[in-house]
């Protein structure tokens, strides 16, 4: 249940831009959370409609983005897109693989009035 | 708030790259930080202390009795007076671990999750407040037992090492692949029981690679002590050579 933490960490962002910007609440939030993040999105769903109780964040409309994930082949150079850690090249079959999309865990934008 | 490294939630950070775009009275700010910022920053600190101090740190992760707190019993055993070791124990409950390294004569603290399922940063960063290691000496960190969380929180470690054991499933590698893509070294224990089991090692080896083609693998019984000369190498071999100065 890492999630909890994750959102945790979200409610620490948007507090501290609300502080910023002078502002008691954040409309929308917006995340980027790769597909291979590692985010279970019901725990994440779960621990957030629990955590952001009394927050900044209690109200906010939340806009989650989701990269897939997406690979360049180590071996033969192929550009391919995989949706686990392990997904093998799809040309040459190859598991030299470099990750370069999918992976991402951002705060992109919060929206305040 | 933690007085010490300004932790909570009310901290104030200023930025000047952040953009601000006006709707209606409405405020966009682009923020454009990772969620894991916080923990990240505490991570890199430890990083620096380490660094410092020369200390090599390893944070051992697997699931529950994989014999994370065995390999370190049997570690600290057989390369006392060749190495300093220090310990730090993360458990949901109880200072039975904590108990069992003590009892090698090795300084441990423990430090108790509660209903945490891992460590993070600024856990550990308190905990080396209080355990001061010493210069020159190799920090384990032995993590909850959890083959999920515990992958996403970098504690400032050197290498990570992920633990599993012949009485687990071959396939775990692509069951959990976050931490055996995150680890550096894996290490397959029990292999004593492999007569007994239906464990493929091989299997399990091929697996390992497939998630993360770095990996390397040991494979050690603490029961026999099968294959611990080689993974007392691989730790030797990581031991930073203090830089002579002047």
């Amino acid at each position: 249940m890492h999630e909890l933490s994750i959102v945790m960490s979200i409610i620490e962002i948007a507090n501290g831009e609300a502080t910023k910007a002078n502002a008691v609440k954040i409309d929308e939030i917006e995340l980027e959370m790769g597909l291979l993040s590692g985010i279970e999105m019901s725990a994440f769903d779960f621990a957030w409609q629990e955590a952001v109780k009394s927050t900044v964040l209690e109200n906010a409309e939340r806009i989650i983005i989701r990269p897939g994930g997406k690979a360049v082949c180590l071996e033969c150079n192929n550009s391919f897109d995989l949706d686990s850690l392990y997904s093998p090249c799809p040309v040459c079959k190859s598991h030299f693989i470099n990750i370069i999309q999918g992976k991402e865990l951002r705060v992109k934008s919060v929206t305040v009035e | 708030m933690c007085a010490t490294c300004g932790c909570s939630s009310d901290q104030h950070h200023e930025h000047d790259d952040h953009h601000h775009h006006h709707h209606d009275q409405k405020t966009v700010i682009d923020v454009e930080r990772d969620i894991l910022h916080q923990n990240n920053l505490l991570a890199e600190r430890n990083r620096g202390y380490f660094d410092a101090k020369n200390i090599l740190c390893l944070n051992l992760v697997s699931s529950p009795g994989s014999g994370k707190t065995s390999l370190l019993e049997k570690t600290l055993t057989d390369l006392k007076g060749e190495l300093d070791f220090v310990v730090i124990e993360g458990d949901q409950q109880t200072t039975n671990d904590a108990d069992r390294i003590h009892a090698t004569g090795t300084k441990v603290t423990q430090i108790n999750t509660g209903k945490g399922c891992h460590l993070d940063s600024h856990m550990i960063f308190h905990a080396l407040q209080g355990l001061k290691p010493k210069e020159n000496s190799v920090l384990f960190i032995e993590n909850v037992g959890n083959l999920v969380c515990p992958a996403m929180f970098d504690l400032g470690e050197k290498e990570r090492v992920v633990i599993m054991s012949v009485t687990e499933g071959d396939d775990k590698p692509l069951k959990y692949p976050d931490m055996f893509h995150t680890s550096t070294l894996c290490i397959i224990n029990k292999t004593d029981l492999l007569p007994y089991v239906p464990f493929d090692i091989n299997k399990a080896k091929e697996n390992a690679k497939k998630v993360n083609h770095k990996l390397e693998i040991i494979e050690v019984s603490c029961t026999s002590g099968e294959g611990l000369s080689q993974w007392y190498d691989w730790l030797k071999s990581k031991v930073p050579v203090p830089e002579m100065v002047g």
